[in-house]
């Protein structure tokens, strides 16, 4: 999978990448820093609330606002979705009547708060397709997309955190530099040609030992039934560990070239302390915004994965709905999508305020 | 920049070189191939899955179109496509990056908080979202993916260009009275630019990555037309007898993601080299 | 100050050579002695070595560079052949370090409490949380810190630099170590706090009875503290004296130009520059490194490396030529009046600025300042770190900062913003910034920065542009080939020399500069200071915005003290250093270092 929500840790792993990334991130931090400067007599309300608050907001708002947008792709564009469900042989009238059907003869605003209400409510509408309530329809196949993703974080976290940190105590070692030149590789190869390699590999031509195609029992969970699972999460992981890895590689080896750990080391400090109380906690903390980006591109990865193994996943639902333009399926899945990654890096920044205290508490106060 | 020193680290730099000799090679493949095509990539010529013969020397698709000729015929709009959308980005994201960092306040704060929410849509998503609602044009999928990669490089340039304002030589033009125009164009972009041609490297190995999981979707060029994308997606049920119409492409848009990404690395790398030589 | 005892000293450096990896030579042929409870400085401007020296006291070479030969002896035990897990436990035992800038030597996840703990904990693993708490107290209470819990359970961002600057020097102190290697402590902190560190280092090297090594560039600084004076240049030793003679009687050519070139809050006199600049590592000659500066040099100082000879007891000479100690220029009690301007009362003020008040955010920076300059005056402007007195530069210069008041410039109203005023105004006002290496855009070249504000204010052709861009340079000093370089070509002197050229190409009538020596080494500083005095003197106004006493000793006709953003004394320099009239100003002035101000 290309690892592609643009956000500006691409991948190098120099520290410099870093630094333009961690300033990004502290610019939401301005203002917060601002308001610990205001209050600083008031010691009963911690530092950091305010900004707390000031974030969650933020980003309800940008719920509300990713929902419009939703809306207003499915519903408000040039295109006529009661055409598109019909099909260009249905007549006029027909069409007409689909339209009203669909309350789009009322204004747009309209629209748009009748099926907001709804959807808080938990009625997203049912599906076009087969009439089903959507959220009836969408729930198992969560549960098992919920599954994969779950398995495969369990696996990149411990993974990238170990091996970036082993490659980084052994920089420029010959087992450094080939492990860093396949990362770059792998991190290259899009997550489709991934899969088809891997479903060759271990599925149909070399070792045919997996299953090509995941056939989950819709009555059982989707981790009992892990033969099903390994092709699409070992696609997953094989996608996103190399890019986590150098992350975490990257700033671990930022940290121990910092003065802390020199000055550290000079004052006699054991090599272990060193690494597991000085340079990883350190290198972990900026890990965490690269474990919310690999983790909503995931979101989006998610997808071709379950539709190259047909995983009845919330990917693969949102790939057939868009195939026969099942609007209220496409709508449902795609604001939750988007709410998930909102909600992600939401729980990034709140973990990395509350994990630096720097950011956490008060500042300096002045005199010698 | 000292040019010398640059073609010197260029020439140094074996990862620059491969991913420059890879990029280069697909593109001409691409750019050439449709001329080169032994045969239409719309002619049944052969056996359905057939294997290779001589008068197809990577055999038969799922239809028996000759899979050389469709390869040499389909990797034009992938690579026009990728190239025109990252292009798209950059620039776009660039200016309005450099606006935010440069100016700051009010403008950066909306700027930053509409490029997080366009960020939270996964970009395949949004692309899907609004190829199933308006269709599937190339020119309407290339500035989606690049609205798609406009929230990395807006992020990108404005943290750049935050940090070069608050440079001295920045503040002097301010105080001379320099235009804005002119500070932003000529004073921030020349410092920019490096980190911004390693991410438009970048981006072009994820557009690769993201045009072709569209075509395998189905929603990218329309089939009969030849594309790699395609082809890996429509011999994808006869893999086990025909491996070849699906691994060829699937190689092809691999080295093309690869060789772009490598560009990116070693101009990264070379010009952090070049920073520390400093 | 302290007797010299002549048993064996505790630090033993023999004949050290450091290198970088490609063979280019750091420092050579480096030998000295350091004794229980002496204090020796090193001291040398930027790269002489001293800091490559005293990390290699810890055994520790920066990335790149290593330890070619040579011995360090530590109360006779062989720090070089030392197994790492043995010189792990030397280190911060029986020798440690304080660093430059403690809040980079601080771990920002870790608490101070913690910080202290860990070396504890790293020496002495029998002693358990409950045993170790009473050491950390005693120690924070040593070095002037509050010993409760409260305070220990802050992190390092919580505190000033003064006190972070006060638990480096707890953490190397904790353990009693022989041996105690200070890089520059100072240097982040401004004047009063510096005033108060150097006091508990010398009373904690006192009570612990440690031998210290003072890395610090500054000479007045050295002359409160050091016992002995190492002087290095270009990586080797060119004088070891003991202070008392050291300022009154150096005997190196490059010891006697940097104490020339030094301005000094005590006297006014003209700093004169050493010539020419300090040759890189890999570019040094075979012959004495100074030699291309130096006054007396003879032609024998090209070829032949003069090696340490010992003069007397305590002190040691590398140099070919002298062999009577050097003559400094005697101070003056009578303040040399010629340096002053004539009286500035009968010529018109150029700039009046009247109420200005700034803030940053809600948060007011600047109240009521109100000040005038005049035709050929230089007014400096004093105050330390967060006092106001850059944001008030700016606001001259017309940078956008949230500010209310009036300026009048040459008779007519100058708006605050920048954009806001004519291009006539705007050029005659021009800006020198503190750090030369970002004042300069690094993508263009001399000519093109130069030639961009030359065109920008004057729309003149080629080569009337090139005639202007030439004679600018020519009257900086600088070679024309300069013109031709970008920014990362030239050294700090040489870049700030072009920053004063791209001011003066725009023919300004009122120069601000804002501490724009402070980046720099004092001979180089020397020389920027020796062109400003000469811009004044065409009757250029200067309003030069410092922290440092000493030069505004040597260069202003007025100084304005400003502090928490208002003018709280000002007046003529002579009698406002000689006879301060408020508290602040008064501690001010006692706490600069000098070296010449009786002690």
């Amino acid at each position: 999978m290309t690892i592609n929500t643009g956000t500006t840790i691409s991948k190098l792993e120099q520290p410099r990448r870093w630094k333009i990334k961690t300033q990004s991130r502290r610019s939401t931090f301005i203002s917060f820093e601002r308001i610990t400067q205001a209050g600083t007599n008031q010691y009963t309300i911690p530092a950091w609330l305010p900004w707390i608050v000031k974030r969650i907001v933020s980003s309800l708002l940008g719920i509300i606002v990713i929902s419009m947008l939703v809306f207003a792709a499915t519903q408000a564009l040039p295109s006529d979705p009661a055409r598109v469900i019909l099909g260009p042989e249905a007549t006029e009238d027909a069409v007409e009547v689909f339209r009203k059907h669909l309350g789009m003869d009322q204004p747009i605003t309209t629209q748009y708060v009748k099926w907001i209400s709804r959807a808080l409510q938990g009625d997203w509408g049912h599906s076009i397709d087969s009439n089903i309530p959507v959220t009836q329809l969408i729930a198992g196949r969560l549960e098992n997309s919920l599954a994969l993703v779950a398995s495969v974080l369990i696996v990149i976290i411990p993974g990238s955190l170990f091996l970036g940190v082993f490659l980084a105590l052994r920089r420029d070692s010959w087992i450094d530099r080939t492990c860093v030149s396949a990362m770059i590789a792998l991190k290259a190869i899009p997550s489709f040609a991934i899969a088809i390699g891997l479903m060759m590999l271990l599925a149909t031509s070399v070792f045919p030992v997996l299953p090509a195609v995941s056939l989950l029992d819709p009555n059982q969970s989707a981790f009992a039934q892990p033969i099903f699972m390994i092709l699409p999460a070992l696609t997953l992981v094989i996608a996103t560990l190399p890019y986590l890895t150098r992350l975490v590689r990257g700033s671990m080896i930022e940290v121990l070239d910092s003065e802390f750990i020199t000055s550290a080391r000079l004052r006699g400090l054991k090599h272990r302390t060193i690494i597991w109380q000085y340079a990883i906690p350190n290198a972990v903390i900026p890990a965490i915004q690269a474990i919310a980006l690999t983790t909503s591109v995931m979101i989006g990865g998610v997808l071709i994965v379950e539709v190259v193994f047909t995983y009845p996943g919330i990917g693969s639902a949102l790939n057939s709905a868009v195939d026969i333009r099942d609007i209220p399926v496409i709508q449902a899945i795609v604001v939750f999508l988007a709410g998930s990654v909102m909600l992600i890096n939401l729980l990034a920044d709140i973990a990395t305020v509350m994990l630096t205290p720097r950011l956490r508490t008060q500042p300096a106060s002045t005199g010698a | 920049m000292n040019i010398s020193a640059w073609t010197k680290k260029i020439r140094q730099n074996s990862q620059i070189g491969l991913g420059f000799t890879l990029s280069a090679g697909i593109l001409l493949l691409a750019l050439l191939g449709p001329w080169l095509a032994p045969h239409s990539p719309l002619d049944l010529v052969g056996p359905r899955y057939g294997s290779p013969d001589a008068n197809a020397l990577l055999g038969y698709d799922y239809l028996g179109h000759d899979v050389w000729s469709r390869l040499l015929s389909g990797g034009l709009s992938l690579v026009w496509m990728s190239i025109a959308a990252s292009v798209i980005a950059l620039v776009s994201g660039a200016l309005i990056g450099m606006v935010a960092g440069f100016f700051r306040g009010r403008i950066d704060q909306t700027i930053l908080w509409w490029s997080d929410v366009f960020l939270a849509f996964p970009n395949l998503i949004l692309i899907l979202l609004v190829v199933a609602m308006l269709g599937r044009d190339p020119w309407l999928i290339v500035i989606i993916v690049s609205i798609a990669f406009l929230p990395g490089v807006i992020r990108l340039s404005r943290s750049i260009t935050l940090g070069i304002a608050q440079q001295e030589y920045i503040e002097a033009t301010t105080m001379m009275g320099y235009s804005t125009y002119r500070i932003l164009l000529r004073e921030i972009l020349p410092n920019i630019s490096m980190p911004l041609l390693i991410h438009l490297g970048t981006m072009l190995s994820w557009a690769v990555g993201i045009l072709a999981g569209l075509s395998f979707l189905g929603y990218g060029v329309e089939p009969p037309a030849a594309d790699w994308g395609l082809m890996v997606n429509e011999n994808r049920a006869g893999l086990q007898i025909q491996p070849y119409a699906v691994l060829a492409p699937a190689i092809l848009i691999a080295l093309f993601a690869l060789g772009t990404n490598l560009l990116a690395e070693g101009l990264g790398r070379a010009q952090s080299g070049i920073k520390e030589a400093r | 100050m302290t007797s010299v005892q002549p048993i064996h000293p505790v630090l033993k450096v023999n004949q050290l050579n450091i290198a970088l990896e490609n063979g280019t030579a750091l420092v050579s042929d480096i030998s000295f002695d350091v004794h229980a409870g002496e204090v020796l400085a090193l001291v040398g401007e930027s790269g002489s070595g001293k800091t490559t020296i005293a990390m290699a006291l810890l055994a520790h070479t920066r990335a790149g560079a290593r330890i070619e030969s040579g011995t360090i002896l530590i109360d006779n035990i062989d720090l070089l052949s030392l197994a790492p897990e043995k010189l792990r436990a030397i280190r911060g035992g029986l020798v440690s370090l304080v660093a430059q800038n403690p809040a980079m030597a601080l771990n920002p996840l870790r608490t101070i409490g913690q910080h202290l703990h860990d070396v504890l904990k790293a020496h002495r693993p029998e002693l358990n949380q409950h045993q170790r708490q009473p050491q950390v107290n005693a120690i924070i209470h040593d070095v002037g810190l509050p010993a409760d819990q409260r305070f220990l359970d802050r992190f390092p961002h919580q505190l000033s630099g003064g006190q972070q600057q006060r638990i480096l020097l707890g953490l190397a102190f904790i353990l009693r170590p022989k041996l105690i290697v200070l890089d520059e402590p100072t240097t982040a902190l401004d004047v009063s706090s510096q005033a108060r560190i150097l006091n508990t280092i010398r009373d904690l090297c006192k009570r612990y009875d440690a031998a210290a090594v003072y890395v610090s560039h500054d000479l007045a600084v050295v002359k409160q503290l050091a016992d002995r004076v190492m002087v290095l240049y270009a990586g080797r030793i060119a004088e070891i004296s003991p202070r008392s003679s050291l300022f009154t009687q150096p005997r190196h050519p490059y010891t006697y130009g940097l104490l020339e070139a030094i301005p000094d809050i005590a006297l006014r006199r003209a700093p004169k520059p050493i010539p020419g600049q300090t040759a890189a590592p890999g570019h040094r000659g075979q012959g004495c490194a100074f030699a291309p500066r130096c006054f007396k040099a003879s032609q024998a100082c090209l070829h032949k490396q003069p090696s340490l000879l010992t003069l007397d007891e305590q002190h040691q000479l590398a140099c070919l030529n002298t062999s009577v100690p050097l003559r400094l220029t005697q101070p003056d009690s009578l303040h040399n009046e010629s340096l002053i301007q004539p009286e500035i009362a009968n010529t018109l003020p150029i700039l009046h600025m009247h109420q200005i008040s700034a803030f940053y955010g809600k948060q007011p920076v600047l109240h009521d300042i109100s000040l005038e300059v005049a035709i050929g005056e230089c007014l400096a402007i004093v105050g330390q770190s967060g006092s106001g007195k850059t944001t008030l530069a700016k606001i001259m210069a017309g940078l956008n900062i949230a500010a209310t008041g009036r300026i009048n410039f040459i008779g007519a109203e100058l708006p605050l913003r920048a954009s806001y005023r004519a291009a006539e105004q705007r050029h005659k006002i021009q800006y020198i910034f503190q750090n030369p290496y970002q004042a300069l855009n690094p993508r263009q070249t001399i000519k093109e920065t130069l030639s961009a504000a030359a065109k920008h204010f004057f729309k003149l052709d080629h080569a009337a542009t090139a005639l202007m861009v030439a004679e600018v340079l020519g009257k900086v000093s600088l070679p024309e080939k300069v013109a031709q370089q970008y920014p990362r070509e030239l050294s700090g002197g040489e870049l700030q020399r072009v920053a004063i050229a791209r001011a003066l190409i725009c023919q300004p009538k009122l120069l601000i500069c804002d501490e724009i020596t402070s980046a720099l080494d004092v001979s180089v500083q020397a020389n920027i200071l020796e062109l400003l005095q000469s811009l004044q003197q065409d009757g250029l106004a200067i309003i030069f915005v410092t922290h440092n006493l000493g030069v505004v000793r040597s260069i202003a006709n007025r100084v304005m003290v400003l502090h928490q953003g208002s003018i709280i004394e000002s007046g003529h320099v002579d009698q406002l250093l000689d006879h301060p009239t408020v508290d602040y100003t008064k501690r001010l002035i006692q706490d600069s270092p000098s070296l010449f101000a009786a002690a």
